[in-house]
């Protein structure tokens, strides 16, 4: 990990003032990803006549804390903060559990029809029916405005599937022998000798499913309309998207002008989540990311 | 006979069934995901047959008569198609060309890096962007854009600045959105280029030291060349995908003054499919851009194959 040009020449005062130009890079680039959240916090933190005159950059003025009651009090944002939880935990369960029962019978390379199998799955990798033809299929399931059409049709990722699979195969083959001549059930071998040992691989796993299925907005988009089902992304897109573009053409909206702090509260109210887990998690998706890279 | 297992295995399934009989268990562990697959992406998959077909919703996919070429062909007259088409590669074109020369210089400062808390601390930060959502980014956007209430207006024009129309000027919208994209990729992108800097051999920068090489030099001489194939090979996959783009980014930053340059073909489609419920017209669309996008990706495979001795899959 250490920079292999690092032990000898630290002493020449070039190298100094090229470490020093290097860390002010990357400080600027930091401080450019770190700004706009930053902006979003002061607004959502500020008094309303302070956004007004614009003087909020990145620290709030007349710390004000309306637009978070505002947010926590408004019982639909609860009640999709309180449905996405569910939804996001219901789908990483499915997800998870379907891509393990799939992915450790790939790895017999005795099975016969592994490779068809194989082929079946990758190619949902290449191709797919598109928006309409999945929307129409989705509709004919009858899950139109109900929670599985945000939870089954993403249910497998062929992608993360090869990744568990890759793990699952480089499990020594004796581990399970001795509890087959036991007479272990396939079930069994899998839940009590291949789970235990591929948690981290599964950890990450899970975490891309369940930061996907968080941030995801499309298929709600198409598949929602019912707005007691509003996943957290919907809601917010309603909320500040639509009226500000409303705004954005001279007030033609009928809705009432969301005030600044009130919308960038709720920006803050969905994103804190992923804040809060993604400093103890970054290195679990840094991970899956490389064993995705490897293998792709 | 049969005193190792495993040969006799092998060789003895003469009966079809025998395998099943051994291995049912898994037979039925694959089956449910199996039935997923079906399901959820070989029937869309089938589907979107009815771009040949009248469909209609009472008599069905299967119901609804065969119409042959005619719905391309009207999708070829449509005006709205070919500005879809032509912003959806102008878009990624430019994406192409701004975004991913940054992660490759941005993984070689990270690499050069010597205080190790400071490089962690960074790589954090850096990589954050690409865990928030697109809507959360669209409406960020705003906040930061607007051209009476966006913050970075505000400060132009107490600088007696003119206001710029990032989100509602076509042009200045394109940059909005090019600048975004980078915002949000460019730290993740460098993971895989950081990965491929650690497969350096490190003998290779002590040779340079005993020779008095400067960093710079050893940059361009080592490092450079060491991740060259990675380079080339994501630049291939990239262009790939060029006929292809994603729905959320285009669709939360636009709005209705920038549609000539914003509406992409998967805006287009849900727009002339979901909201029009024109089903037939815009699966056409979006097959008729599966398929240049098939083509794409073949030629690039075809490329990598010509150039890399290793396709891209």
């Amino acid at each position: 990990m250490t920079s292999p040009s690092n032990a000898r020449i630290g002493s020449s005062a070039s190298g100094k003032m090229l470490d020093i130009a290097l860390i002010l890079a990357i400080t600027i680039a930091s401080l450019l990803c770190l700004a706009p959240m930053v902006h979003i916090l002061a607004l959502s933190l500020s008094g309303n006549s302070a956004i007004m005159a614009g003087k909020v950059t990145l620290i709030p003025l007349d710390i004000d804390f309306t637009a978070y009651k505002a947010v926590f009090g408004n019982a639909q944002m609860i009640r999709s903060l309180g449905f996405t939880i569910g939804m996001v935990s219901l789908y990483t369960v499915i997800a998870m559990a379907l891509t393990i029962i799939a992915a450790y019978p790939l790895t017999k390379k005795h099975l016969k029809g592994r490779d068809f199998f194989l082929f079946v799955i990758v190619v949902t990798m290449f191709f797919s029916g598109g928006m309409i033809p999945e929307y129409l299929n989705v509709k004919n399931l009858n899950l139109l405005d109900s929670i599985w059409a945000m939870v089954l049709p993403g249910a497998i990722n062929a992608f993360y599937l090869l990744i568990v699979k890759t793990f699952f195969s480089s499990i020594p083959a004796e581990l399970e022998e001795s509890a087959r001549m036991d007479g272990a059930s396939q079930f069994r071998i899998l839940t009590s000798i291949i789970l235990p040992l591929s948690l981290p691989v599964l950890a990450t796993i899970s975490l891309f499913y369940a930061v996907g299925r968080w941030n995801g907005f499309m298929d709600a988009l198409l598949y929602i309309t019912n707005s007691n089902l509003y996943p957290l992304q919907l809601r917010l897109y309603e909320m500040v998207m639509n009226s500000q573009v409303n705004s954005m053409l001279e007030g033609i909206g009928t809705t009432v002008p969301v005030p600044e702090s009130l919308k960038a509260a709720s920006i803050m109210f969905a994103t804190i989540p992923i804040l809060l887990v993604y400093p103890w998690l970054q290195r679990y998706f840094v991970s899956g990311m490389m064993i995705g890279a490897v293998k792709g | 006979m049969a005193i190792t297992t495993k040969p006799v295995r092998r060789t003895a399934p003469r009966l079809p069934f025998r395998s099943l009989l051994r291995d049912w268990q898994l037979y039925i562990l694959i089956l449910v995901p199996l039935a997923f697959f079906v399901t959820f992406k070989y029937v869309p998959m089938f589907g979107a047959v009815i771009a040949f077909k009248d469909y209609n919703i009472f008599k069905g996919i299967w119901g609804s008569p065969w119409v042959g070429f005619e719905t391309f062909k009207e999708i070829f007259q449509m005006q709205g198609f070919y500005l879809a088409l032509r912003n959806t590669f102008m878009l990624n074109l430019l994406d192409l060309l701004v975004s991913f020369p940054l992660p490759i210089l941005l993984a070689i400062v990270l690499n050069e890096l010597r205080i190790q808390w400071f490089k962690r601390g960074a790589q954090m930060v850096l990589y954050l962007p690409h865990f928030i959502s697109w809507v959360i980014i669209g409406g960020i956007a705003i906040q930061l854009f607007a051209t009476n209430t966006g913050i970075v207006n505000n400060v132009l024009k107490s600088l007696n600045l003119e206001a710029i129309p990032f989100l509602t000027e076509p042009v200045y919208w394109v940059f909005t959105y090019l600048g975004i994209g980078i915002w949000q990729s460019a730290g993740w992108g460098t993971i895989i280029y950081l990965a491929a800097l650690t497969g350096i051999n490190k003998d290779l920068y002590e040779a340079a030291d005993v020779d008095g090489a400067s960093r710079l030099r050893k940059i361009w001489h080592i490092t450079l060349p060491g991740i060259k194939p990675t380079i080339i090979i994501l630049l291939i996959i990239n262009i790939g995908h060029m006929a292809s783009i994603g729905f959320d980014r285009p669709f939360v930053l636009s709005n209705p003054l920038v549609t000539d340059v914003s509406e992409v073909i998967s805006t287009y489609v849900y727009k002339t499919g979901i909201q029009s419920a024109r089903y037939t017209i815009a699966t056409a669309i979006g097959l008729f851009q599966a398929v240049i996008g098939l083509i794409f990706l073949l030629s690039a495979d075809l490329i990598s194959r010509k150039v890399n001795d290793q396709g891209i899959w």
